[in-house]
């Protein structure tokens, strides 16, 4: 909590918006293997991750989408290019200050959700008092209160995917990545859940990367949309929403929201019919 | 829905226990009318009263103590070295690669005729016993632990590193209780084989044991003896299955599986 | 090359073992280990000799009346637990818990039951390997796809037409897992029936040759057996695997 304050007060100096996250001419090329050859999954991508932003990426399916994440959160290694976050270079290793949500379900299915959501906490070294407090306040902003005792197996999907982010935020990460975590929710809890996030995103102050294939949710969550080609995935634009940071689901009652989502689309449409043929081609 | 289920499960529950029941009172009746001579099979209640008068017996107790602890050591040797082999070779592919059709086999090989052999390098006694239950029931454990760390979700492993856990603590807190549903079948099997090992080793080759004991009665005629020592054998053999069975159910209901 | 290379590592892990059972003859000796090459020699030996024979067609007869029962009653048992839920509840834990019994200390019974002899040896055969089979026939019944007959029913498809078409081709996977495992349990059952109370049969031989403390030829016996065995679940695990490969993925239709 202490280390929210100072970041709170940067946020709003927004004339020259600070670099939080950097990737320069990231590419991701995967060795060739049984049956195929060599796979140049994404890239060159170059672009700044702006502090205390929410950035959505979208694209066709297998365009590379998932790599960038990984490339950014220090899961995978980029073959050429380089990432920074907060200035220091990401290799390898996820750096401090970053949380994952992905979008299987990463649930401990032998941990309370209680447990779950303090599973990173004893091992950063947080004292007792302070855990509670951090796990009492994830596990209600979720809301999650009445199931703290409960087994994963005993909740609902979505209520599972709540579990992960409490876990993810109980460690105050300054950049949260988001891998496409409402993708096996119905339409309805979906919208609901982005709620929650964009209002997770407005009180925590951090920058949110948000990977989803749904045009829509990416319109209404963002500041800039990041829109990519078919593999090998790298950004044919980057759309700035201009939405006022207070906004949720009812933001699509908007006249101007459509334009948006329709820009997206013809983007996509020709990109998603090229994925089409390359995954037909490829069986 | 799940009230329904324990409803129907119940009722399974019920109409299992009464059709063992009515099996165990037919062949009751069968003795006792005749049906069925005393040279074949003797009463269920017979059998309960052998065994009383067997327990009671001051030889019984050695034999006993022989079996059960040859089958406590190989439980412990094959749980543990199967646990151990199991994680190497998951470890090492190239490993795996060259022992996955062997293990495919193992249970295909019967182990039986390698028992002469084992009682020519560690002599008469435990030993070969003991010997031959852990290499019976060891395998169960080593593909049971190689399924179970196999099977532990990749994004598990991917979390683990968002909060750069070290390798111990990996496998401590991610790997093993991930696996753990795996590991326990691998335990339930072991139990199971130890004492599978360890009894019909004895019924064909040892000179005591609880197994021998039954091949000894068998060989002079001593039906009452020869059942109450099987009926203890089932009873003690199916007792240990069970309550392992009761923990797993018990995990497995917590967690959902 | 993808074929060279699964034969390698096998090929590689049988010289091994080839080569720790010479060095097991190194430290132990003739006493305890006889080495390879003789006993091989041996081996073929024994085969080639007229008394060797009857001992054989012995065992082979008993295995393949065991088989036969095992595999033709487990599949009817199972279709008729798979089919019909409450008797399958009631009967699982049952077989579970006879799957898990030392079911050696059952043999005596049996003898009693059928007597001295081949009766006696494929009943206790086929008594290990029907409930793996059983076991496995109910489940593949019990968890036969309903959006498959849903399907079936949607092409109006006969009642024979959707056995033939749909049953038979979505459970047969795993009901051969189910033969293939009672297979190679059928053989340890046949092989302990003759290691008791037997006056004939490859078990009555490795029992002669215990008694006569004849290390080379009880290497001679298990090798054959242990050659056997091998080979044939190679042979099914292959069948397995090509069958199952046609089969739904592990995990379809779960969440």
């Amino acid at each position: 909590m202490t280390a929210a304050a100072p970041r709170l007060a940067a946020v709003p100096s927004e004339a020259a918006p600070k670099v939080h996250a950097r990737l320069d001419g990231v590419t991701r090329v995967y060795p060739p293997r049984a049956g195929h050859g060599e796979v140049h999954a994404l890239g060159p991508i170059s672009f700044d991750l702006r502090a205390g932003e929410f950035f959505s990426v979208v694209g066709p399916s297998g365009c590379g989408k998932s790599t960038l994440l990984d490339v950014l959160a220090g899961l995978a290694v980029p073959s050429a290019g380089s990432v920074e976050f907060e200035g220091k270079p990401v290799r390898g290793e996820v750096p401090d200050g970053v949380g994952v949500v992905f979008q299987e379900d990463a649930s401990f299915p032998w941990l309370t959700v209680e447990d779950n959501v303090a599973f990173g906490l004893r091992r950063a070294g947080v004292d007792a008092a302070e855990s509670r407090r951090r796990v009492d306040f994830a596990v209600g902003f979720m809301g999650l209160k009445d199931f703290r005792r409960a087994y994963p197996s005993q909740l609902s999907g979505g209520m599972r995917q709540r579990v992960c982010i409490a876990r993810t935020l109980v460690m105050q990460p300054r950049l949260i990545l988001l891998d496409e975590p409402f993708g096996a929710l119905d339409q309805q809890t979906r919208l609901l859940m982005g709620d929650e996030l964009l209002r997770l995103w407005r009180e925590t102050s951090a920058t949110v990367l948000l990977i989803t294939h749904a045009l829509d949710e990416a319109n209404l969550l963002s500041d800039r949309i990041g829109v990519m080609s078919a593999r090998p995935g790298r950004f044919i634009d980057i759309v700035e929403t201009g939405w006022p940071r207070e906004r949720d689901s009812r933001l699509a009652e908007r006249p101007d929201f459509g334009a948006v989502t329709s820009r997206l689309w013809s983007y996509l449409r020709g990109e998603s019919l090229r994925a089409l043929g390359q995954g037909s081609a490829a069986r | 829905m799940k009230v329904g289920k324990a409803k129907a499960d119940n009722r399974a529950t019920w109409i299992r226990v009464a059709v063992l029941a009515s099996a165990v009172g037919a062949l009751e009746i069968a003795c006792r009318v005749g049906w069925v001579p005393a040279t074949m099979v003797i009463a269920p209640s017979a059998m309960v009263k052998a065994l009383i008068e067997t327990l009671q017996s001051d030889d019984i107790g050695a034999h006993l103590q022989q079996t059960l602890s040859a089958v406590a050591i190989a439980m412990g040797l094959s749980i543990v070295g199967g646990f151990l082999i199991g994680f190497v070779l998951h470890w090492v592919p190239f490993l795996r690669r060259a022992f996955n059709p062997f293990l495919a086999a193992y249970y295909a090989i019967p182990h039986f005729a390698f028992y002469p052999l084992l009682i020519v390098i560690f002599g008469l006694g435990p030993a070969p016993l003991i010997v031959l239950a852990t290499l019976f029931a060891m395998v169960a454990m080593i593909v049971a632990t190689m399924a179970g760390l196999d099977r532990v979700p990749r994004v598990l492993l991917k979390t683990a590193r968002m909060h750069r856990l070290s390798l111990l603590e990996e496998i401590w807190r991610i790997r093993l209780p991930a696996a753990a549903p795996h590991l326990l079948s691998g335990v339930k099997l072991a139990v199971a084989y130890s004492f599978i090992g360890v009894i019909a080793g004895e019924f064909i080759l040892s000179t005591s044991g609880i197994g021998h004991e039954i091949a000894y009665a068998y060989d002079n005629f001593d039906n009452p003896r020869m059942y109450a020592l099987i009926l203890f054998v089932l009873a003690i053999v199916t007792c240990f299955n069970m309550a392992v069975y009761a923990y797993e159910r018990r995990l497995a209901r917590r967690r959902g599986a | 090359m993808v074929s060279l290379r699964s034969w390698r590592d096998p090929l590689l892990v049988a010289i091994s073992l080839v080569a720790l059972w010479q060095v097991l003859h190194e430290l132990a000796g003739d006493v305890a280990v006889t080495a390879p090459a003789p006993t091989l020699a041996h081996l073929w030996e024994m085969i080639g000799q007229a008394r060797f024979l009857p001992h054989l067609r012995e065992t082979g007869l008993a295995f393949l009346q065991a088989l036969a029962i095992a595999c033709g009653g487990g599949v009817l048992i199972g279709l008729v637990l798979g089919g019909h839920k409450l008797s399958g509840e009631v009967a699982e834990p049952i077989l579970v818990g006879l799957y898990s019994i030392p079911k050696i200390t059952l043999y005596p019974v049996i003898l009693l039951l059928f007597g001295l002899g081949m009766p006696a040896k494929v009943a206790f055969g086929a008594l290990h390997g029907i409930i793996p089979v059983v076991l496995f026939t109910m489940n593949a019944v019990r968890n036969v796809n309903r959006t498959y007959l849903r399907a079936g029913r949607a092409m109006r498809l006969t009642p024979l037409q959707t056995g033939w078409h749909i049953l038979v081709p979505a459970t047969l996977p795993e009901i051969f897992s189910g033969l293939r495992i009672g297979f190679s349990l059928t053989l340890l059952g046949t092989m302990l029936g003759e290691l008791f109370a037997s006056q004939r049969g490859l078990g009555f031989l490795l029992m002669t040759a215990i008694d006569l403390h004849d290390v080379k030829t009880i290497l001679a016996i298990a090798v054959l057996i242990s050659t056997f065995a091998i080979i044939a679940n190679a042979a099914l695990l292959a069948i397995d695997k090509r069958l199952h490969r046609g089969a739904a993925p592990e995990g379809a239709g779960k969440p």
